[in-house]
C-alpha cells in the first residue's frame, strides 16, 4: 500500500518482483473504498508505505478488520505516529528516553517549561520530518512560540509535548531494526540542532555497539515491533531514544550502512504473510 | 520522453519506471508524479501536508 512511490518503495518494488512465486499488487492509497464489513481482499500481507501518517493509520486498521496481516500493524502505526504514545510506551518499557512533560494548555505548558529549565523543544505530537519543533530558549520564545501556536495552530497543536533539549554536538543515531534484530545504524550530522536527513542532514555508518543493538531492539518492542527506526540521541548517561519510526526511510542508508536493507525487509513481510508467529 | 507541465521542459522516463514514482524536472527541478504509464504522463507531484513523513 503506497501513495507516491519515493525511492524507498522503487528499491522494494524491486526486491519483490526478483522473488520467485510472489505477486506483487500495488495498492494507491487514493484510490481505495473500504466497503466496512463487506470487504474481501485476496492478499496474503499488506505492506504499508504510505506518507500521510492520518491515512496509513485508518487504511491498516480497516484491512486488519478484513483479516489481512499487515506490516507494521496499526498499532504500531498508531503508537509511532503519535509522540505523546510513544514515549508511554517508551517509558512503561523502561527504555531510557530525554525527559518529557506534556501539557494542555498555554499557562500549564510555561510552567511544564519553566520547571523543566531551558532549553527544552516543543514538538507536535503528530508529526515527521523535523517540522514545526521549537528549540526554545527562554522565557520571551517560550511566550512566542505558544502565542502563535494558540493562533495558528490546529487543535492538536494545543496538545504541547516537551522534550528536554539535548545536546547532540552536531549528531544523532537512526538504527533500523526488522523484527528482533537491529540490522544497521546511522549518524545523522548536522550543524543545525534538527539532524533529520529529510532536512539536510547527512549520513555516515554507526558502527553497532551491543549497547545500540539491545536499546533499539528494546525500544522496537515497546512500540509493539515490526520494521521500525529508532531515533537516538548519544549523552553521558548512554544512549537515549528520541522517537520510532514506522514507516521508515532508508535511501540514504543502503550504501552507507552497506545492508540491503529492502531486501531484509522484504524477507520479513514474506514471512509474515506465512501466517501467525511469523510476523 | 514527455513535456514537463511547469516549464515545458523534456522529462527523460526509464524502462523502469513506475506509476507514482516521484522524479524530478531536470530543467527546473519541480518534482513530479508519474500519473501514468502507457503512455507516459506526469503532473506536479501533490505538496507536503501536514501528517507526511516516517
Amino acid at each position: 500500500m503506497h501513495s507516491v512511490i519515493r525511492p524507498e518503495e522503487k528499491l522494494l518494488i524491486k526486491e519483490f518482483q526478483a522473488r520467485d512465486k510472489v505477486h506483487l499488487e500495488m495498492v494507491d492509497d487514493r484510490k481505495l473504498i473500504y466497503n466496512l464489513g463487506k470487504d474481501k481482499f485476496d492478499y496474503d500481507v499488506v505492506l504499508e508505505r504510505c506518507i500521510n501518517h492520518s491515512r496509513a493509520l485508518h487504511a491498516l486498521r480497516l484491512f486488519e478488520s478484513a483479516g489481512l496481516k499487515c506490516v507494521n500493524s496499526s498499532q504500531v502505526a498508531a503508537i509511532c505516529g503519535d509522540k505523546i504514545l510513544t514515549s508511554i510506551h517508551l517509558q512503561e518499557r523502561g527504555v531510557p528516553q530525554p525527559e518529557v512533560r506534556i501539557a494542555f494548555t498555554e499557562e500549564s505548558t510555561l510552567q511544564a517549561i519553566e520547571e523543566m529549565g531551558y532549553p527544552v523543544v516543543l514538538k507536535p505530537a503528530v508529526g515527521s520530518w523535523g517540522r514545526l519543533l521549537s528549540k526554545v530558549n527562554d522565557r520571551d520564545a517560550a511566550e512566542t512560540v505558544l502565542e502563535h501556536k494558540a493562533t495558528l495552530g490546529t487543535y492538536h497543536h494545543s496538545i504541547f509535548y516537551l522534550q528536554k533539549y539535548i545536546e547532540k554536538h552536531g549528531r544523532d543515531i537512526r538504527s533500523f531494526v526488522i523484527g528482533d534484530q537491529c540490522i544497521g545504524a546511522i549518524y545523522r550530522t548536522s550543524e543545525h540542532w534538527i539532524t533529520n536527513t529529510a532536512r539536510g542532514g547527512a549520513a555516515q555508518n554507526c558502527p553497532l555497539t551491543e549497547e545500540l543493538k539491545e536499546l533499539s531492539v528494546k525500544a522496537a518492542r515497546a512500540v509493539g515491533g515490526g520494521v521500525v527506526a529508532i531515533d537516538l540521541f548519544e549523552t553521558e548517561r548512554g544512549l537515549l531514544v528520541n522517537e520510532v519510526n514506522y514507516t521508515m526511510e532508508f535511501r540514504n542508508s543502503i550504501e552507507t550502512t552497506g545492508v540491503n536493507i529492502p531486501r531484509l525487509i522484504v524477507d520479513y513481510v514474506l514471512q509474515a504473510a506465512q501466517g501467525p508467529g511469523h510476523g | 520522453m514527455v513535456e514537463c507541465p511547469v516549464c515545458g521542459g523534456s522529462v527523460k522516463l526509464g524502462e523502469d519506471t513506475v506509476q507514482g514514482e516521484l522524479i524530478a524536472c531536470a530543467e527546473c527541478g519541480t518534482e513530479l508524479e508519474v500519473t501514468g504509464v502507457d503512455p507516459f504522463t506526469v503532473a506536479e507531484a501533490p505538496k507536503e501536508e501536514e501528517d507526511w513523513g516516517e
